[in-house]
């Protein structure tokens, strides 16, 4: 199966928080439930979005390599990533490049970011000569539309936020990865850099064939960047299909309330009607132990949904949803 | 002062002393905000929007200080009241929800004990009055009052934003300055948050000053707003015009950066905010700016009236110098 770049198969993540003494007191977090998915090798977007607490980073830890599933299988070009990580895990680091939310976090304050880049070169790209390497680098940010006089022999603190995420991007050109793991990378950096810096991821699709799982909790910058869209709500996939189509024509209810969400940044289109008032159930923010885990806000909650999780199901033009409101719906398996 | 005008700024500087020199994070804004509507303050990181209603509300702490200016509230002059006088307007007319408010909650206290506290304090209420009156208006934010019963941790964000609106609302302030009130919520919670701000507007008519960097949310929000950038407002209009129709270089700018739905073509802004320390000479947007000409570097644009609401520093303008 080697066109499929990364797939995940019924994979859960159970975090144990609590419970220093003994067997007391310990709770198990489910912070992502039997997801499956694929990504296909084929240059492309692919936005995962979901609220906070959805285990959208949860899926961006496991599918680095950084996180090992507790059940199901995390798979990159057809073979575990743990046995990727065994027994060539350069080769994995070089293919599957990770960016952070926090551009702060990442580079160390006491060097310039140039040692980052060249380190980088050295062990990835097995580029030694520095000159070779600088020569690359300064060609690297000028397609990108970075200036390197302004940015080289710099600390990373005097680089704005939107310079340091770009600078991973700059990064991604150099060792060209198959995959890159973006999780919420514009969250942190102004609107006038943010624009910057999805062109730039786009124009790295188009120039070195690099996919991209990109994570985030913004539809409308899922909506500008990606080709297909997967939905998260409490570490459940609930719906996944061609961007357009999520977004024009949301399925499931979950889908459907985030679409409606979204605000414009136009003011003739206000709509900011929510709900005031907050309903008793999303008291404790509870996900629902069994059944559908939307089904307390859900709007369209039935019998079934209490007892017994919805499938995810195929319905039709790459599409999927997991919600018993297209159970009827003929399957196309 | 026109008469509708609630609360007018006046050439407000608020600068932070530091071994490099003073950092001016606010250099000279004015503006004024009229009774019962909700004004905006938009910009990026850094430029001061923050330290701007700090300053405004009096409450900078060394090494930050008020350099000059003047804030009057009803006719009195904020920046020169004793401390004493002050804090009775405190609560009382203005109320303030500070960026970051909800994760400022006592873990170790009820919702109840905590906002109870403060009622007592600064209302001068006794227990029950105040127990009383925090039920009605967490009725008000659309909370049911066994809340009263639980610790933050048990509470989403949002809820715990709503607490802390309710007690900002608490006792009937004219005026609510609320700074990035909906920033770091699930976008479901935003736009329930933003519609309940609408509502103490229109259903109770409180005038509200509204921070944030989110420009969809002034979109979806503010009557009129303000656009900031390196210490200086650049533009004032009617938020219907600053975003079909905005006139600042770095407005027209800010505004084609922001995707919509319909995904047309996105544009950022080149270049990096300048720093505080030392601002550009002339107009601060020149180095970003594809529009500068020569005396956009050396003279400093006034601010203009251009027509009814709409205010701008630019020099490619002919308007009422202010």
């Amino acid at each position: 199966m080697s066109d499929v770049l990364l797939e995940f198969r019924n994979v859960s993540v159970i975090f144990k928080i609590g419970g220093g003494i003994g067997l007391f007191g310990a709770k198990n977090i489910v912070a992502v439930r039997d997801i499956s998915f694929k990504l296909r090798d084929i240059p492309m977007i692919t936005a995962l979005v979901g609220e906070s607490g959805s285990g959208k980073s949860t899926i961006a830890r496991l599918a680095a390599g950084l996180l090992e599933p507790t059940v199901g299988e995390v798979k990159y070009r057809g073979k575990n990533i743990s046995d990727w990580l065994e027994t060539k895990e350069k080769q994995f680091r070089k293919e599957v490049q990770i960016i952070f939310q926090d551009p702060y976090g990442i580079y160390n304050p006491y060097y310039k970011i140039d040692r980052f880049l060249y380190t980088a070169l050295k062990k990835l790209a097995n580029i030694k000569d520095v000159n070779h390497s600088r020569s690359l680098i300064i060609e690297a940010m000028h397609s990108l539309g970075m200036r390197p006089d302004e940015i080289l022999g710099r600390y990373p603190h005097q680089l704005s936020g939107g310079e340091r995420q770009r600078l991973m991007l700059v990064l991604a050109l150099l060792i060209k990865p198959r995959l890159l793991i973006a999780d919420e990378p514009v969250s942190m950096i102004d609107a006038s850099l943010r624009a910057i810096f999805l062109e730039n991821l786009l124009e790295l699709k188009n120039k070195i064939s690099t996919s991209c799982l990109y994570i985030t909790h913004d539809l409308i910058t899922a909506n500008y960047v990606a080709d297909e869209i997967l939905v998260l709500c409490h570490g459940r996939l609930v719906e996944s299909g061609p961007a357009e189509k999520v977004i024009s024509d949301p399925l499931h209810p979950y889908t459907k309330l985030l679409i409606k969400s979204i605000l414009l940044p136009d003011p003739k289109m206000r709509h900011v009607v929510g709900d005031v008032r907050v309903q008793a159930a999303t008291l404790s923010e509870l996900k629902p132990e069994k059944g559908c885990v939307f089904r307390y806000r859900c709007p369209y909650a039935m019998k079934v949904c209490e007892t017994q999780e919805p499938r995810l199901i195929r319905f039709g033009d790459g599409r999927h949803v997991a919600c018993y409101l297209y159970e009827s719906t003929p399957s196309l398996v | 002062m026109e008469k509708s005008d609630l609360l007018t700024v006046d050439d407000l500087k608020v600068y932070y002393k530091t071994i490099l020199g003073d950092y001016k994070s606010v250099d000279g804004v004015s503006f004024a905000v009229h009774k019962g509507e909700i004004f905006g303050i938009a910009g990026e990181s850094g430029c001061g929007k923050s330290t701007l209603v700090d300053g405004v509300l009096r409450l900078i702490r060394p090494p930050g200080y008020i350099k000059s200016g003047r804030v009057v509230f009803e006719g009195i002059d904020l920046l020169k009241l004793e401390e004493n006088k002050l804090s009775e307007i405190r609560w009382n007319k203005i109320s303030y929800i500070p960026q970051g408010s909800m994760n400022s909650l006592n873990p170790v206290l009820t919702i109840e004990e905590q906002t109870t506290d403060v009622l007592v304090e600064r209302g001068k209420l006794d227990k029950d009055r105040a127990k009383e009156l925090i039920q009605q208006k967490l009725s008000v934010v659309g909370l049911p009052k066994e809340i009263l019963k639980t610790y933050p941790h048990e509470l989403s964000g949002g809820m715990r934003q709503r607490v802390i609106i309710a007690v900002a609302i608490a006792l009937n302030p004219t005026l609510v300055v609320a700074d990035e009130p909906v920033t770091a919520l699930d976008v479901v919670v935003q736009s329930s948050l933003l519609a309940l701000l609408k509502e103490l507007r229109d259903k109770y008519g409180v005038t509200l000053i509204f921070v944030s960097h989110d420009m969809a949310a002034h979109a979806q929000l503010v009557d009129r707003m303000a656009i900031m950038y390196a210490g200086k407002i650049v533009e004032i209009g009617e938020t219907d015009h600053i975003f079909r129709d905005p006139i600042h270089p770095y407005t027209k700018l800010l505004v084609s950066s922001i995707p919509t739905l319909e995904k047309k073509k996105i544009k950022g802004i080149p270049g990096v905010a300048p720093s505080p320390l030392n601002w550009p000479s002339g107009c601060r947007f020149h180095t970003r700016c594809p529009w500068a000409t020569d005396i956009c570097s050396k003279i400093e644009p006034p601010m203009m009236k251009m027509t009814d609401n709409r205010y701008v520093a630019c020099h490619l303008y002919n308007g009422d110098v202010m």
